[in-house]
């Protein structure tokens, strides 16, 4: 078929669907909502993937974490037995793989604090100098603090790094650099304040609410000292390249350690960081698939008022359709007049519930309803919508077309 | 240049309706010259109808054989049909057949949309035609504000548009008064004998009828009998 002859039968769906205004706003009001609750809906999803990735990437995603006991899968533990994790490994790591950076024993322990007529329960953390680099802590710049030194490590030195709960809760409107809070009877002196990370994803609460000390001296006066079993190992790698390698190289250290034979399962587990970031994202997209689906049936039922409106519009004028065909109008010509309307609606709807779409996704959280609900548009989300709406459009548009262009003339022509 | 037009030879067809089977036209065998002017007269049910959408292939013969212009039509595609009708047949039409809220001019214009003429072109042809047809200053009224007699001259003018080698006029001033019948009547006539267009027409007005230079009476689907004006006197054979 020749391209101006299309042109020009492009020409007579478009005035068909002029002529009907109040009709053809109707039917595409249901494309124009379908797409935008697509692009709305999956701009939700999105915004929700956005913000577990940033909050895992501020937990560093060149990071790994060692615990003992192996891994659970689908909450049943496997492997054999379990091996305490022992301080002398951490060493043992720094040493011996060379993509480890830093390494840091944890110990935890959850207790009361007080600060003159104040307390508070919460986690306390006993870390080594380099904790702040492996957990990209930073310090909060309007105290002047700083995090303890090796020196203290090595020494035992009762001292403290609040977490910024903790500061907003012990020393609400007052700065806590110098003070001295008690743990279990043991003074703390506070040398330094963490930045605020927010929310956790997972369980737990915030980050935020805990205390870091060095780990000699959380073992030796608050865990009765000896050779107690380590919470867990943080390890960051040199780079994030490299994270695979250390992982690596941490796993086969701990079998020999652990002296495992070959074939033998894990006792103990390597978390990767990112791996963490990733099943967490990935249940948010099972959001998105989710809502992005649901909205997509009100963007089918729009294609269906596309279908409804054409059969109508093709019964009214099989006279028309008569005509043309008797001075000469092929099948193909009638089917392509008829399909025209049909893409012209959805696609033409398809930018407007673009635009549906966009606004209400930038507008949602002005309500307050929706206010912690972060948005974002992607063109993926975009290009998806305004295609499914285009084949929308062709989908249930060929039907009544084909009718149109199945008709007998003479029957046609003869309609009243 | 073949003096024959069309060339019908045993035609027959066959309705199936329901497990009935109805002849409408049981075997006609006609021939038609270049640059003639025939009449079919017969009853309803007569099988002229029949006979006028296979004259102007909007319908295929079950059985016989058509040629139009040299060309079988028996075989053809609907493809082909179409394109048959677009550039050899023009039609008139007893209810008109024009497009509703559309200009005269744009009526007249739509065969040469499917025969892929230029826009400038089938505007000029158009106006042209227009003319032709006496509607000069009438070419962007829409269809409805016409008049009866106006309306079947914008469909003469669309028509000839694609200068078609026959026109088949079916029953065109059963919706016209006397006088409005006249005027188009003329034109056909001016048609055929100016520009030696050949017209076909059904009508069952004898009065109609005689601005034909052969009347050809169907009746159960079958030619029955043909009346030839004297100052004529040559052509079909049976």
């Amino acid at each position: 078929m020749k391209l101006k002859r299309t042109i020009r039968i492009f020409k007579l769906s478009f005035r068909a669907l002029t002529r009907n205004k109040m009709r053809t706003a109707l039917t595409m009001l249901g494309i124009i909502i379908g797409v935008g609750a697509v692009i709305a809906m999956v701009s939700i999803g999105a915004g929700a993937r956005q913000g577990v990735e940033a909050k895992f990437n501020a937990m560093g995603t060149n990071n790994l974490t060692v615990s003992s006991g192996s891994r659970m899968t689908g909450g049943a533990q496997s492997g054999t037995g379990t091996i305490p994790l022992k301080l002398e490994v951490v060493q043992l790591i720094l040493d011996r793989c060379p993509s480890v950076a830093f390494a840091s024993p944890v110990y935890q322990t959850r207790n009361q604090v007080i600060f003159e007529n104040k307390n508070w329960n919460t986690l306390i953390q006993g870390v080594n100098e380099d904790f702040d680099i492996i957990g990209n802590w930073t310090l909060d710049s309007t105290y002047a603090g700083r995090f303890f030194e090796q020196a203290e490590v090595d020494s035992g030195a009762t001292v403290c790094v609040l977490g910024a709960d903790t500061v907003t809760n012990l020393f609400p409107g007052s700065d806590p650099i110098g003070q001295i809070i008690r743990v279990r009877d043991v003074p703390f002196t506070v040398i330094g304040v963490l930045k605020a990370k927010g929310q956790s994803g997972g369980p737990g609460g915030s980050r935020d609410d805990m205390i870091l000390a060095p780990y000699t001296a959380v073992l030796e006066r608050l865990l009765g000292g000896g050779t107690l079993t380590l919470n867990s190992i943080q390890i960051s790698a040199v780079d994030e390249e490299s994270t695979d390698s250390a992982m690596n190289e941490v796993t086969e250290l701990m079998r020999e350690y652990n002296k495992l034979e070959p074939g033998a399962s894990d006792n103990f587990t390597v978390r990767n960081m990112a791996d963490i970031a990733e099943s967490a994202a990935d249940s948010t997209n099972i959001l998105t698939v989710l809502l992005g689906s649901i909205a997509s049936i009100s963007l089918l039922v729009g294609g269906i008022g596309i279908m409804n409106i054409m059969l109508v519009s093709v019964s009214e004028r099989i006279r028309e359709i008569g005509i043309r065909m008797a001075i000469g109008a092929q099948k193909i010509d009638i089917l392509v007049q008829f399909l025209f309307e049909a893409v012209v609606l959805s696609v033409v709807g398809g930018i407007l519930g673009i635009l549906l779409g966009f606004g209400t996704s930038k507008l949602l959280h002005y309500i307050p309803m929706f206010a912690t609900i972060t948005t974002i548009v992607s063109t993926g989300s975009v290009l998806l919508a305004f295609g499914f709406s285009a084949f929308v459009g062709i989908f249930f548009g060929y039907y009544p077309a084909s009718k149109a262009a199945h008709m007998d003339p003479i029957e046609a022509l003869r309609y009243e | 240049m073949n003096p024959v037009l069309i060339r019908l030879d045993n035609i027959v067809r066959t309705y199936h309706i329901g497990e009935v089977d109805v002849r409408a036209l049981r075997g006609i065998t006609y021939n038609v010259l270049r640059g003639d002017f025939v009449a079919i007269m017969g009853p309803s049910g007569s099988g002229k109808s029949t006979l006028m959408n296979i004259l102007g292939c909007l319908d295929r013969p079950t059985s016989g054989t058509y040629f139009l212009d040299d060309q079988a039509v028996s075989g053809l595609s609907d493809k082909s049909l179409a394109t048959l009708r677009n550039t050899r047949i023009g039609f008139v039409f007893q209810s008109f057949n024009l497009l509703k809220r559309t200009s005269a001019r744009e009526n007249v214009e739509l065969p040469m949309l499917y025969a892929d003429v230029s826009g400038k072109q089938s505007r000029e042809r158009a106006l042209k035609a227009l003319k032709l047809v006496g509607l000069e200053g009438r070419e962007t009224h829409n269809t409805n504000q016409l008049s009866g007699g106006e309306q079947q001259r914008v469909a003469i003018a669309r028509s000839l548009v694609n200068n078609p080698s026959l026109i088949m006029a079916d029953e065109p001033t059963g919706n016209l008064d006397s006088k409005m019948s006249e005027d188009v009547m003329k034109i056909f006539l001016d048609m055929n004998r100016e520009k030696k267009i050949t017209i076909i027409l059904v009508t069952h007005e004898p009065d109609i009828a005689a601005y034909a230079n052969r009347v050809i009476h169907v009746k159960d689907g079958l030619i029955n009998r043909e009346d030839v004006k004297l100052d004529i006197g040559q052509g079909g054979t049976r």
